[in-house]
């Protein structure tokens, strides 16, 4: 299949959203207190701790990270012929009366994150949740809308963004493709 | 994954290690004040059972309910099996009232497999006759693993009556795949001809497996098969083989062991040893929950494939 991609983002430039996202959090939440920051798996994870360790230097708080799997609780599940493998859950700290920042690298649908609330409601109750998205590409399917954002990239539907975290990828840096066999690639 | 899961016998180390890897993952919701996922929402599950049962059809239920199917149980002894149904008929029954999982333990050995032919249901093997008990034998697997970090080269020994147990048979098509050594220890009476052949060391004594087992797996006597006359007495087995703690001093200090109950307190187990720290028969049980859990989320579905949404 034939595609080209572009760069949109290297290291320095997630560096610098994440460190402005930090900020960000801790001027909406009034600082750190009852904060807690949950990667989604795979890519949310590194940069929940990212985002910890910034805040740590900032403010001198330990916010305590988690992973969240939101595979079981997907609206496609009973779609698939083929259930996906769940990977890991582990939320370390008490969800109720938490302020929650739900991090993952691209806002999409919105489905995730509409499955990401539904199972963080079964572990308790929070006094609130936040979105902090490293893109948003738009095209949501549900009223669901990021806190965060580390870049807005407008996009068709026929193109993909690709995020590289070194912690999962080995490289860094945020990439936007397109086919340019639309026949293969139509939705 | 297959549609099915029957035999042990059929499956590879990978399918193995997937069912025990995607267990792990399900125990977090064990400690979860709502104890509740959506994933089977909508689906029915039926479980069919023609033998008596406590754990394996109570785990089958709340694992399934865990995962927000809806279960219908069936017991052959309050049902119209007793007015004469087939086992065809009863099959075609759970297929009209559109049961997605039909969970099986049948006295014949073969019953899942004729079932799964009668609709396009995914049939899990709940034990059947001389057969197999397959999720028995991945809840060991993975109390195994949990316990002692690994599975390959590790001496497992199942000791008791191997020749009427379908657990002993799917442990030890399970055991050798995942490379561990399986010994057979019981009275010649309790072993089949030629069961070496499937890959396991065969020994008549306990003796023999002291210095270098990590795993003791007890079988329960069957007290209803004493009038095959396998044994003179239970009391002379308990002797020879049951498990009381000065037996259990013999044998390595970190010596691990389990049971798949229910268990004949002083027969093949003395009660210090059941209720002692060496000893993981309730870890067993609660493990059962998860394993059964991940083989009914993994057992494939017969929908479409539907396009994959990323982000």
């Amino acid at each position: 299949m034939k595609s080209k991609t572009v760069e949109i983002m290297d290291e320095e430039g997630i560096k610098r959203a994440l460190i402005r996202i930090a900020h960000e959090i801790l001027e909406k939440n009034k600082g750190a207190e009852r904060l807690a920051l949950l990667g989604l798996q795979t890519r949310g994870v590194p940069i929940a701790e990212r985002l910890a360790a910034i805040i740590k230097e900032i403010e001198g708080a330990d916010v305590p990270v988690g992973a969240l799997d939101v595979t079981l609780y997907r609206d496609d599940l009973s779609h698939m012929r083929h259930h996906p493998q769940v990977r890991a859950t582990t939320v370390p700290f008490n969800v109720e009366n938490s302020r929650i920042v739900i991090t993952d690298e691209v806002i999409y649908t919105g489905r995730t994150i509409r499955a990401a609330m539904d199972a963080i409601m079964d572990l308790g109750r929070p006094q609130l949740i936040q979105l902090a998205a490293l893109i948003d590409r738009g095209h949501r399917e549900l009223p669901i809308r990021a806190d965060y954002v580390g870049k807005n990239i407008p996009t068709s539907r026929l193109e993909w963004v690709h995020v590289r975290l070194r912690e999962v990828d080995g490289i860094e840096g945020v990439t936007l493709g397109r086919s340019l066999d639309r026949a293969a690639d139509d939705e | 994954m297959d549609r099915n899961l029957i035999r042990i016998r059929t499956l590879d180390k990978e399918d193995i290690t997937k069912i025990l890897d995607q267990s792990k993952v399900f125990l977090e919701i064990l400690d979860r004040p709502i104890k509740k996922v959506p994933a089977l929402r909508g689906k029915v599950v039926v479980t069919l059972f023609f033998e008596p049962s406590t754990r394996t059809r109570m785990s089958f239920e709340l694992a399934a309910k865990m995962l927000s199917a809806d279960v219908l149980n069936f017991a052959a002894s309050t049902s119209s099996a007793v007015k004469g149904e087939s086992l065809k008929d009863t099959a075609l029954t759970m297929k009209a009232l559109g049961a997605d999982y039909i969970v099986v333990r049948h006295t014949h050995t073969g019953a899942p497999e004729f079932i799964a032919k009668q609709g396009d249901f995914r049939v899990i093997n709940g034990g059947d006759g001389f057969g197999e008990h397959p999720t028995q034998a991945l809840l060991d697997l993975f109390t195994i693993r949990q316990k002692l970090g690994r599975l390959e080269g590790l001496n497992v020994a199942i000791m008791g009556d191997i020749a009427h147990s379908r657990v002993a048979r799917s442990n030890i098509f399970a055991l050798t795949k995942m490379g561990a050594n399986v010994r057979l220890v019981a009275p010649p009476t309790m072993l089949p001809v030629n069961i070496e052949k499937l890959g396991a060391q065969v020994h008549y004594r306990p003796d023999a497996i002291f210095e270098d087992t990590d795993v003791l797996y007890l079988l329960r006597v069957q007290t209803e098969r004493q009038k095959d006359s396998l044994l003179p007495s239970l009391k002379e087995y308990a002797e020879l083989f049951g498990v009381n703690g000065d037996l259990l001093s013999k044998f390595k200090k970190d010596v691990i062991v389990m049971h798949p109950g229910p268990i004949n307190r002083g027969v093949e187990i003395s009660h210090d040893v059941a209720d002692g720290n060496d000893t993981y028969i309730e870890e067993q049980v609660r493990n059962g929950l998860v394993v059964r859990m991940a083989v009914l989320y993994l057992l494939e579905g017969g929908k479409e494939a539907a396009h994959e949404a990323v982000n």
